[in-house]
């Protein structure tokens, strides 16, 4: 049973997240309201139930493959992408690499700082 | 049996979600080992080479996309779950989170501030169409949050989804000659970078060769950016006038 029960809890806070983002309008996807919603209830409860543990793990180690069909979905945006192609390309590399270079350099001169200069 | 008979089988099944799970299932094992044999290239992603793969089968046997997500959206729909299930990660490191607060909160801040900006900015400059510039903001989040994020501000979440995918490849590629350069040894700090720019991507690649102290903070870093740029990201939006 503890699929059914893990599977239940996960399914439970993605319908409280979906029941919030409509209450309060926030532009919020309902899942991540859900992630919110279980977060906090976990802090409560202090642990992660072993039947949540072995429904969420197992989740997430295929989380690769729940990509798929909506990647499947470029077909229909070929001309879309093909117009823009470079635009495309040109932005993906040069922002990632931008992205990357400022988020190593900003973390890595705060931690620095608090463990007193030298990196332990 | 006979040619016809054949004939009307396919008919009845290819409108049938037997075919479109089936051919998901299998193409993502088939991609799996393409990705092997060819040393576990970023470019051969698994996934990449699944989406190439399925796109191949459904022109050659003539199905269209709706036809095929009637039966792959079973698969697509436990991206919900997935994202609710994001938290465990985060829980099981909330010690060292608190420990790091600030400085993850900050280098959290400023990578997605950057990532949104400089591609809001550098498509505007070059001309995207609205439609793809609003379905490239969400590119650096996970692909369940991106695509909830594109809905939300008009963009199209199939395209978002595709641009999340190639934002990965990219982000595995460029990751560890950017840190090297930088000279950034510290794991925690290259595990996060990696996850917040190249999201699930380098989440699964720190795992696979930073060891995992990267691996956690990836993980962490692609669960924080995700929550984050949901509220963010449509203000940056606004910021542009888009």
């Amino acid at each position: 049973m503890p699929l059914i029960v893990g599977m239940s809890v996960l399914l439970g806070c993605q319908f409280i997240g979906e029941l919030l983002v409509r209450a309060l309008t926030v532009p919020v996807p309902g899942p991540v309201m859900g992630m919110v919603v279980l977060l906090i209830g976990l802090m409560i409860h202090g642990r992660v139930p072993s039947a949540l543990r072995s429904a969420g793990e197992g989740l997430l180690r295929y989380l690769t493959l729940l990509f798929v069909p909506a990647g499947v979905g470029i077909m229909v945006h070929f001309g879309l992408i093909g117009a823009d192609i470079w635009v495309l390309l040109v932005t993906l590399v040069v922002s990632t690499a931008l992205t990357i270079a400022v988020t190593a350099k900003v973390l890595d001169r705060l931690t620095r700082r608090r463990s007193g200069g030298g990196e332990a | 049996m006979s040619l016809a008979g054949l004939d009307q089988l396919w008919v009845y099944l290819s409108g049938n979600p037997l075919v479109s799970l089936l051919a998901t299932l299998v193409a993502f094992y088939l991609a799996t080992h393409i990705n092997r044999l060819l040393g576990r290239s970023p470019f051969a992603h698994p996934v990449l080479v699944a989406i190439a793969l399925l796109i191949a089968f459904l022109l050659l046997t003539g199905i269209d996309y709706a036809t095929y997500f009637e039966g792959a959206q079973f698969i697509h729909f436990l991206l919900g779950p997935a994202t609710v299930a994001l938290a465990i990660p985060l829980f099981d490191h909330r010690e060292r989170v608190r420990r790091m607060l600030v400085p993850i909160l900050v280098a959290c801040l400023s990578g997605i501030i950057t990532a949104v900006s400089s591609t809001l900015g550098l498509a505007l400059l070059l001309g995207a169409q609205k439609s793809v510039l609003l379905s490239l903001a969400p590119r650096s989040v996970t692909s369940p949050i991106a695509m909830g994020i594109a809905e939300q501000i008009g963009g199209i979440p199939s395209l978002a989804a595709a641009l999340v995918l190639l934002t990965g490849s990219v982000g595995c590629a460029l990751g560890p000659w950017i840190l090297k350069t930088l000279r950034i040894d510290d794991p925690s700090v290259k595990g996060f970078t990696m996850g917040l720019a190249a999201h699930g991507f380098g989440t699964a690649q720190c795992f696979a060769s930073m060891g995992a102290m990267a691996g956690a903070f990836a993980g962490l870093a692609m669960g924080l950016t995700g929550m984050l740029t949901a509220f963010i990201l449509p203000l940056i939006v606004r910021l542009f006038g888009l």
